[in-house]
């Protein structure tokens, strides 16, 4: 059984991937962590991610361990710096 | 925008937005202040010419929309509770900015002053360190980097 999410990436992350955003197949139960080791995986610029960024899942701070649901939104924030 | 439809709170007016277009401070001011107040706070931030050694010339800030919004104002509320503060207004700009643009504002209205320094420090130091908002400087040199990211945008092409 697997599941989509949709993946957003920002400024230093979306650059390394290419891409502002993405639909990611996760088998059900996935966590955020999971999500970013499937990436990680990946050949293209995504393999330098780091192994624990900070996430959001559905627009709000969440925890790499935090299980995924089918159509969340999961984002994967660099360090902000805003102000 | 307005919080009174469904936040607790009803007595606060917190305003909170991300903006493309230029930054008003008076804007910002007029969107705090009431009778009640005896004090009012405006803190802006600006787009400095310098940053850790470096000359800069221009910088590109970026949000994620949509939770930024939500984290202004979950911050502003915050203060608003802790300061029993009548008005917030937090405003942060996206897009390109050249130097001496302000990028941030925080206004704050209450009856006392100490309320309202207090208010306002806090919602620009909780923005610093949790508002989902990042910015690409550009140097003299050229070069560009993406502020406080580990990962050094000049080896990118690697």
């Amino acid at each position: 059984m697997s599941m989509q999410i949709r993946l957003m990436l920002f400024a230093l992350y979306r650059d390394l991937a290419g891409v502002e955003e993405m639909t990611l197949d996760l088998p059900v139960g996935a966590t955020a962590r999971d999500a970013v080791s499937v990436l990680r995986g990946r050949s293209s610029g995504l393999g330098r991610l780091p192994a624990a960024p900070v996430v959001a899942r559905n627009r709000v701070y969440a925890g790499l361990d935090d299980r995924l649901e089918e159509g969340d939104e999961l984002a994967l924030l660099p360090p902000v710096a805003g102000g | 925008m307005s919080w009174h439809c469904c936040r607790p709170w009803r007595e606060a007016d917190v305003r909170a937005w991300i903006t493309p277009e230029p930054i008003d401070p008076v804007d910002v001011l007029d969107a705090v202040g009431s009778d009640a107040d005896g004090a009012a706070v405006l803190f802006l931030g600006t787009v400095r010419n310098e940053n850790d050694g470096r000359t800069v010339s221009g910088l590109r800030y970026e949000a994620y929309l949509e939770m930024a919004e939500n984290v202004l104002a979950e911050i502003a509320a915050e203060a608003e509770s802790r300061w029993s503060t009548d008005r917030i207004a937090a405003v942060h700009r996206v897009g390109e900015l050249a130097i001496g643009d302000v990028s941030v504002a925080v206004a704050v209205s209450t009856a006392h002053r100490a309320e309202a320094f207090d208010a306002a420090r806090y919602v620009i130091e909780q923005l610093k360190v949790r508002l989902p908002v990042w910015k690409h400087e550009h140097y003299v040199t050229g070069e560009t980097a993406w502020v406080g990211s580990e990962i050094p945008a000049s080896s990118m092409d690697v």
